[in-house]
């Protein structure tokens, strides 16, 4: 066994709602924070419309937590990656996507954008670059 | 080596519960560890004692409980997710005026810390779902 820091992904693939994977995945993220972990999110598939700007759910009556993704830099989980294809091949683009910004504490706390958006390809590196990969 | 396992499916709908028991049985037999089972999202239904399959099908929480029982496995069924679906212990149900539990033998109900300690404290963490 070894305590030191592990790289954990969390691997999105599927839309924020018809199941209720999106949200248990994101339940998993902020209990996770606590453990001081190298965390990093990745949104895939039908995952990127869980980053979506304007989502609604009042007419099917399941709660909207997509603004809890806005909260995740004061957990420190900056790094949200979105695939470009994934974007891409269901007629989205990043400005579709919600803002999502952290404070750089190792840049006097400037304000940056925790999404990035990389190709498959990066995607298949960041992926193989990880300890733990949870898959949701 | 040792393995986390994690099972994110139900049982009899879907095939994950039982790969996940074919995966820790083999990895057992090949020397490897697995101390923890955790479940989630509708694989917490796997601990549910309640289950009456036809006497002819495998019971896959009878599986789970006898492998746990022989092989020290801790099978940890995640509490948010148990909530949800109906997943009481003992404790639980009390606490939450309700009349029943149902949590089979070898498993118990515990919180998504345990899924992240599984992965810091595994050499490899396999996740069984769709």
């Amino acid at each position: 066994m070894s305590d030191d820091v592990k790289k954990f992904l969390y691997l999105n693939r599927k839309a924020p709602y018809g199941t209720i994977y999106a949200l248990e995945a994101l339940e998993v993220v902020l209990i996770g924070a606590a453990f001081d972990q190298d965390v990093s999110l990745a949104f895939l598939d039908d995952g990127v419309f869980q980053l979506t700007r304007g989502q609604d759910t009042k007419e099917i009556g399941v709660k909207n937590f997509s603004p809890t993704f806005r909260a995740l830099g004061d957990y420190e989980v900056t790094r949200l990656y979105v695939e470009r294809e994934s974007l891409e091949e269901r007629g989205l683009s990043p400005d579709d996507l919600q803002e999502i910004m952290y404070e750089d504490e190792d840049d006097d706390w400037a304000e940056k954008p925790s999404i990035r958006i990389v190709s498959r390809a990066e995607m298949a590196d960041i992926i193989a670059a990880q300890d733990v990969v949870l898959s949701f | 080596m040792k393995f986390g396992v994690v099972v994110s499916e139900g049982p009899y709908t879907h095939q994950a519960a039982d790969t996940a028991y074919h995966f820790v049985v083999a990895a057992l037999a090949a020397g490897h560890e697995v101390p923890r089972v955790f479940f989630y999202h509708d694989g917490v239904n796997v601990g549910t004692r309640l289950s009456v399959p036809p006497q002819d099908e495998r019971n896959i929480q009878e599986q789970w409980s006898a492998l746990a029982r022989e092989h020290g496995i801790d099978l940890v069924i995640c509490i948010a997710a148990a909530q949800r679906r109906g997943m009481l212990d003992e404790k639980e149900a009390e606490r939450q005026g309700k009349d029943a539990d149902n949590i089979a033998e070898g498993f118990r109900i515990s919180g998504l810390g345990q899924l992240i300690e599984m992965g810091i404290q595994t050499d490899r963490l396999v996740m069984f779902g769709d």
